[in-house]
């Protein structure tokens, strides 16, 4: 009846995964019932849960991100506790089982549900602004990515209460993950989270693609796009191009795991080589997919607030363009120790390097933006600035590991996992800093504390240098990766610099906690009435803050690159005397119906409960079908409403 | 609202330069009193690190100016600056766009120039130049164990690598369980185990001395253990320990290798006086065997 899942699946005899239970039930519990007390499920449901308003949508992708953010970093220093202790004979205070867990569902998390939903969801928030339309192009469908990604990450989060997690490492390199040798639910808690997540990923891909492509403002070409549209159609390309080679690479593994295939398998035929070479193939490309809009954040804010229009518009977008490309021909540098041969580890250790070029342009024109500029040093530049500099170490380390000798030393060990966080948390997470503190005020029409976002930025930047530097120099002694204790007393004192860097990090993390808490509090102070509180160059700075359901009452007419820069050199325009009508879709519960079944058939699918996978499944096909075929008409807006709103929102900034 | 001159203070706050060259410095000196892949012992190591260092030298002569331009060019151009020459519509150069694709491109060349020939003179696989005849070792990782063969010799050990200084070792690798990488950081490169294959390594400890090797790639939850050490000794000792090892101990043959072959965790060292010749060949092919063994240990 309930397949493989009893209470032994619950952790009662261990302290720690006990607590961490406890804290998320009670957590969990304590706000839905405080929604239900407060009487907020109505408002949460209408404006929020069923919403299909980009800009909601991109918020709950944030606000997604931001959570697993925190699940991720309570990983992230336990493990650094565990390793500043566990020297010489000391087993610290994490069994293997318990320490191999953690390290997995770190990376996991960090890259499928802390990152992901973040870039997602800005460009989600930022695109159709920027490009001066109403919305993506398939509102529904964008509601029903964000529920599935937030189902993956539901389920994976559910494997701390209820069984174990994948003990393989954050890619699951078969043969570990495959049955013989891990035969407990804790691959499949990953494979199935990340499924659901990946389908979640590819049909918000999709739509951000054929949003950029097929719906921009009158005059706005592609050579007219703000840089950040750019890189959110070649994040997205490659979303499209490599998220359904993870997941058939996962379907394989699945079929292994549940149905006695030998595809990665030691034994009937099976080669696990290819599930290496198929998960980088998705794997680099991911790397640019998280990065690549970071690029696009530093360009917005580098020009924004060094007053000036970027540098290089078009060698931007032409690196941008060949980082897309060159990301698909680099994978195999991720295991030049599997002894391909000299000529194979050669190719692809050049080709790595080559994108090395793109990227060193992109750092060179940000620094000619900065140049002749006049740098209001706000929030996000801090975070810009600490990139730039983070980033060219966390570049030059990654192309030293792309010269094949070199890496032979460096590969699996500490160096690598300082490179991939150097490049991760300086360039990834920093941009998602800067465009969270830039672009806050747009979605909530009052700005973020700056004192308390200079602390976090300070906390931060220190915080990673300390955590990560002392890792460069251990992998340097030798200290491979994922070890649970050591041997090596001398390795110690770096491991403990780390662990104090750590604890900075949570500063900066309470930092942005409290500056979230204190500007709501201190909302009034701070309203942005203007709906351009940075001088902005671009179109999302033209309607107010927070915008209305559909963006703009007229569709802003460009006729150059930095649309709204130009509009305001040429002075204000008077207002329309007459409103056209404009069509909103309709809220639609299709994306949170739909994900709630996947929840319901993935957890049924991990352990084996099968009549429950075939009804989840199928009520899910149900949802999807009944959604698709219903037909719901859409919202009007009415000219004199449209008026009325504009005449209201206009009047604060003429006084102004 | 941003321009407000009464925030100017805040604006001058700028990433400190001396903290971070203090960070690279201490990263930079520490690892030099210690072991490690900067402290090479052989050869392969030797050449790894010179390459290295090159290939980081090569890159900081871009990456330095441009991590020192960036903190001068915000501090120079902050808004508070009247000083600063402001330029806004300026955003357009073909000497600058030239210069700015070819430094890295350069850069690229010279560095991949480094990467081709280093991949071939270091190819894993090749053979080392010596007067001494090579000695070949089978390299098997178990769960959670290395075991070492000398075919040649008929001995093997686990977790123990013995070898004779300045001699070429050529080692042939797999794995009986899941994949691993063999790595000994002051011998030079790490290669994959893995089962049903068998990759090639050829190092080369120059003098006599203990370095440590360990796992290079997780196995599961006996993997932190899973360390040995290479005595490198001299080639009368290692006669000695070669006669020592055959008088004492058990045979390697598919039964003791069945006992040997279940998972376990800190096994300690343990020596073989006598080895199935066939053994390493019998590991490399019917991986099935292997795999079936521990899923009825499961």
């Amino acid at each position: 009846m309930l397949g493989k899942l009893s209470w032994a699946a619950i952790p009662f005899d261990q302290p720690i995964a006990m607590g961490a239970c406890l804290f998320i039930i009670v957590g969990v519990l304590s706000v839905l019932g405080l929604v239900t007390v407060k009487g907020w499920w109505p408002y949460l449901w209408r404006e929020w849960l069923t919403s299909v308003d980009h800009k909601r949508i991109g918020v709950m992708y944030v606000l997604l991100g931001i959570v697993m953010l925190l699940r991720g970093f309570i990983d992230a220093i336990m493990m650094r506790t565990q390793l500043a202790i566990a020297a010489g004979g000391a087993q610290g205070y994490l069994p293997p089982e318990h320490y191999d867990q953690i390290f997995s569902a770190h990376g996991t998390i960090m890259i499928f549900f802390m990152a992901m939903p973040f870039m997602v969801g800005l460009m989600n928030f930022v695109v159709p602004l920027q490009l001066g339309v109403r919305d993506v192009a398939f509102p529904v469908l964008n509601a029903v990515s964000f529920w599935l990604t937030a189902a993956g990450a539901l389920l994976a989060n559910v494997s701390l209460v209820v069984g174990e997690f994948a003990r393989t490492g954050w890619l699951a390199y078969p043969p570990l993950s495959e049955l013989a040798f891990s035969p407990g639910v804790g691959v499949d808690y990953y494979l199935w989270a990340l499924q659901i997540s990946g389908i979640g990923s590819l049909l918000a891909g999709i739509n951000m693609v054929t949003t950029i492509l097929k719906l921009r403002a009158p005059g706005m070409t592609y050579m007219r796009m703000p840089v950040f549209c750019w890189t959110a159609l070649c994040s997205s390309m490659l979303i499209v191009a490599a998220f359904p080679v993870l997941t058939a690479t996962f379907g394989m593994l699945l079929l292994d795991r549940y149905a006695g295939m030998h595809f990665f398998t030691n034994d009937g035929g099976g080669n696990f080589m290819m599930y290496v070479n198929l998960i980088w193939i998705w794997g680099h490309p991911e790397v640019y997919i998280l990065v690549l809009p970071a690029f696009g954040i530093f360009s917005e804010v580098i020009a924004t607030f060094s007053g000036k229009a970027l540098f290089g518009y078009r060698s931007m977008v032409m690196a941008t363009l060949a980082i897309c490309v060159l990301s698909f021909m680099v994978w195999l540098h991720h295991f030049f120790t599997m002894g391909a041969g000299a000529n194979v580890n050669a190719v692809f250790g050049i080709m790595s390097m080559v994108i090395a070029i793109p990227t060193g342009v992109k750092l060179f024109n940000w620094l000619f933006t900065l140049f002749r500029g006049r740098i209001r040093f706000e929030v996000p530049v801090l975070w810009a600035i600490g990139f730039m500099v983070t980033f060219a170490i966390g570049g030059m380390t990654g192309v030293l590991q792309a010269v094949p000798p070199a890496d032979f030393v460096l590969h699996n060990s500490l160096f690598l996992v300082a490179h991939f966080h150097n490049v991760i948390i300086g360039a990834v997470l920093f941009g998602a800093m800067a465009g969270y503190y830039y672009w806050f005020p747009k979605a909530f029409g009052f700005t973020l504390d700056k004192r308390l976002g200079a602390v976090s930025f300070w906390c931060w930047l220190i915080g990673f240098y300390l955590a990560f530097m002392p890792l460069y120099a251990l992998g340097l002694l030798g200290m491979t990766r994922r070890m649970q204790h050591y041997a090596d007393l001398r390795w110690q004192p770096y491991l403990i610099v780390a662990e104090v860097g750590a604890v900075i990090i949570l500063g900066g993390i309470v930092a942005t906690i409290a500056q979230l808490v204190v500007s709501i509090r201190t909302r009034e102070a701070r309203r942005d009435l203007t709906g351009d509180p940075w001088n902005g160059r671009t179109l999302e700075w033209s309607t107010s803050s927070p915008p209305p359901p559909y963006n703009f009452a007229v569709l802003p007419s460009v006729d150059s690159l930095d649309a709204f820069w130009a509009m305001k050199q040429r002075g204000p325009t008077a207002a329309p005397e007459h409103y056209e009508p404009i069509e909103v879709p309709k809220n639609s519960a299709n994306g949170f119906v739909t994900a709630f079944f996947a929840v319901i058939t993935g957890f049924a699918m991990i352990w084996h409960i099968w009549w429950m996978a075939i009804l989840g499944l199928a009520c899910a096909l149900v949802t999807l079908l009944v959604f698709g075929w219903v037909e719901r008409g859409e919202d009007e807006i009415s000219g004199e409403q449209l008026a009325a709103v504009e005449r209201a929102r206009l009047r604060p900034m003429e006084s102004a | 609202m941003t321009a407000n001159p009464s925030r100017a203070r805040h604006q001058t706050r700028l990433p400190r330069p001396d903290i971070f060259v203090a960070l690279a410095g201490l990263c930079l000196v520490a690892p030099c009193r210690a072991q490690g892949v900067l402290d090479p012992r052989g050869p392969i190591a030797a050449a790894e690190r010179l390459i290295l260092l090159n290939a980081t030298t090569i890159m900081l002569v871009v990456v330095l100016p441009v991590i020192v331009l960036t903190l001068a060019f915000a501090w120079w151009y902050r808004a508070s600056n009247r000083r600063a020459a402001y330029r806004p519509d300026w955003s357009y150069s073909g000497y600058i766009e030239l210069v700015t694709w070819a430094i890295p491109t350069m850069v690229v060349i010279l560095l991949a120039a480094v990467a081709w020939i280093g991949s071939h003179e270091l190819d894993p696989a090749l053979s080392l130049q010596s007067d001494a005849r090579a000695i070949r070792i089978e390299v098997v990782s178990l769960d959670w164990k290395w075991l070492f063969i000398y075919p040649q010799q008929q001995v093997a050990a686990v977790n123990d690598l013995e070898i004779p200084a300045g001699v070429p070792i050529e080692f042939v690798l797999t794995s009986a369980s899941v994949m691993n990488s063999f790595f000994v950081p002051q011998l030079g490169s790490q290669i994959y185990t893995m089962p049903g294959m068998a990759t090639r390594l050829n190092l080369l400890a120059e003098r006599p001395g203990d370095y440590p090797g360990l796992s290079a790639n997780f196995s599961g939850d006996g993997f932190s253990d899973m360390r040995f050490l290479v005595h490198a000794v001299s080639a009368a000792e290692f006669k000695t320990w070669l006669e020592h090892t055959r008088a004492a101990g058990a045979v390697l043959n598919a039964d003791t290798y069945a006992q040997l072959a279940k998972p376990s965790i800190n096994t300690g060292v343990q020596t073989y006086g006598g080895v199935d010749p066939q053994l390493f060949d019998r590991i490399v092919q019917p991986m099935a065997q292997a795999t079936a063994a521990r899923g009825a240990e499961q």
